[in-house]
């Protein structure tokens, strides 16, 4: 099977060592993934000022990818629920259809329906599932202990989501973090936001949401904290030393996206997935990679 | 926003925010706020409370509640919406208010910023040969903007009370 790769505005600039690791793991376990170079932005930073025009872009993408005759495979969260939403809302509304389609007809473009949306860890999780992947998985991360973060847009609103994952108990990421031979750590802030969506408003409020939860991961034992969307990357690695000076702590948690460890442990090398773009290291794994 | 003068309420407010899409169901709220307990804006910030902005609004507090900052600072986590027994989409209520301030001139200059940035590259970001260079030492495709379309979609798009009309 194949699916359009939809890298949304900051992956592609801000997050290549995320970028290179959903290619090169996709290609590895057979998902097939298709660029199409017309996408441009989701629609969501639009949704605060004016949900239609936001809904006008979330289409636009949906319909490009339809005429391509693809589904969606989104890597930010935040694009694959606004995507997602959007699918939703269409299908439900005939006469909502009418009037985006009326929009996108000065594009030339229409869109029918029916293309699904998902973020990569749910493509990962549903199309080759934790079996498969420890199956393929020839270098296992043994030792390391990972805290998930799941993020709020991969799982919400569930109903959009179609209950993939359930939003109090989530368990996907988790699954998929031991598949690789490590250990999935539970901690009390699992659940909390990283403030990405408020970083642009009120920088304060923003890095107070990600110090909870980067406070009580710096008193625990562990490689580091798995993330799967840029907007939590930005709060918990680019702000980290921002929020610990603020703060007045000393922090130093290393930051993935779910992706790298899973090609680790599929035998990249660190280079090949862009280890060096990562800006708080964390030697031992390094180390035990390079052997 | 201690004391409200409710002379000058607008009882048909609750009616037209109950009209934007995603917020049908605010009329159900008994508050029993839970939204409010759950909210980790909340946590840090007490002054953002979810079922006190359910309350101002059917009050009809137009004016308090669409001028208010207060309506930014939702990290849009869907916890209340998850929350909520009475099925009331509290995230979705908050874009609703949000499109209704800024349609009256009430938006961070942050915003106004993104919707310039779309117009001119589709994108949040510019791509430059810069990004495109460090693209190709990873061996990633180049990118393209297709700055079009956007100007095309957000040709009528203005922020502020001119929209209202």
């Amino acid at each position: 099977m194949s699916w359009a790769l939809f890298l949304g505005c900051t992956v592609p600039v801000r997050n290549l060592n995320y970028e290179v690791s959903v290619r090169r793991t996709a290609a590895r376990l057979g998902l097939n993934l298709t660029d199409l170079p017309d996408f441009g932005c989701c629609g969501f930073p639009l949704k605060s000022l004016d949900t239609k025009h936001a809904l006008v872009l979330a289409a636009r993408n949906l319909a490009l990818a339809q005429a391509a005759g693809h589904d969606i495979v989104a890597v930010c969260s935040a694009c694959a629920a606004t995507l997602a939403e959007a699918e939703h809302l269409l299908a439900g509304d005939p006469r909502l259809a009418e009037k985006i389609n009326r929009e996108l007809a000065r594009i030339n473009l229409t869109y029918q329906g029916g293309v699904k949306v998902r973020h990569y860890t749910r493509l990962l999780d549903e199309e080759v599932g934790p079996d498969r992947i420890r199956a393929a998985v020839t270098r296992p991360l043994t030792g390391f202990r990972f805290a998930p973060h799941y993020g709020c847009h991969y799982l919400k609103p569930s109903a959009i989501m179609d209950y993939f994952d359930s939003p109090e108990e989530p368990r996907s990421l988790a699954e998929l973090i031991e598949a690789l031979g490590a250990e999935a750590v539970d901690y009390p802030g699992l659940k909390d936001c990283c403030g990405g969506g408020v970083l642009g408003v009120n920088e304060d409020l923003a890095q107070g949401l990600a110090f909870g939860k980067l406070y009580q991961l710096s008193r625990l034992d562990l490689a580091g904290l798995v993330v799967i969307c840029p907007f939590c990357n930005v709060m918990f690695e680019g702000q980290q030393k921002a929020v610990a000076k603020k703060h007045e702590v000393q922090l130093k948690v290393p930051v993935f996206f779910y992706p790298q460890l899973l090609g680790l442990a599929l035998g990249f090398s660190p280079d090949e997935l862009g280890f060096k773009l990562n800006r708080i290291k964390n030697k031992d794994l390094l180390k035990a990679m390079e052997d | 926003m201690a004391d409200f003068d409710l002379n000058r309420a607008d009882p048909d407010f609750k009616h037209a925010v109950a009209g934007r899409p995603g917020a049908e169901n605010i009329s159900r709220c008994y508050a029993c706020g839970a939204c409010s307990a759950r909210c980790p804006v909340g946590d840090l910030n007490p002054e953002f409370d979810p079922r006190r902005l359910i309350r101002l609004v059917v009050l009809g507090l137009k004016e308090e509640v669409l001028s208010s900052p207060l309506l930014w600072f939702c990290s849009t986590c869907y916890t209340c919406q998850e929350t909520c027994p009475e099925g009331v989409d509290f995230t979705e209520v908050l874009f609703a208010l949000k499109n209704m301030a800024a349609e009256a001139g009430f938006f961070p200059p942050s915003m106004s910023a993104q919707v310039d940035l779309l117009r001119k590259h589709g994108r949040l970001y510019e791509v430059t040969d810069f990004e495109n260079e460090k693209r190709r030492d990873l061996g990633l495709p180049e990118l393209t903007e297709k700055p079009e379309h956007f100007q095309t979609i957000l040709e009528h798009f203005q922020l502020g009370p001119e929209t209202e009309a």
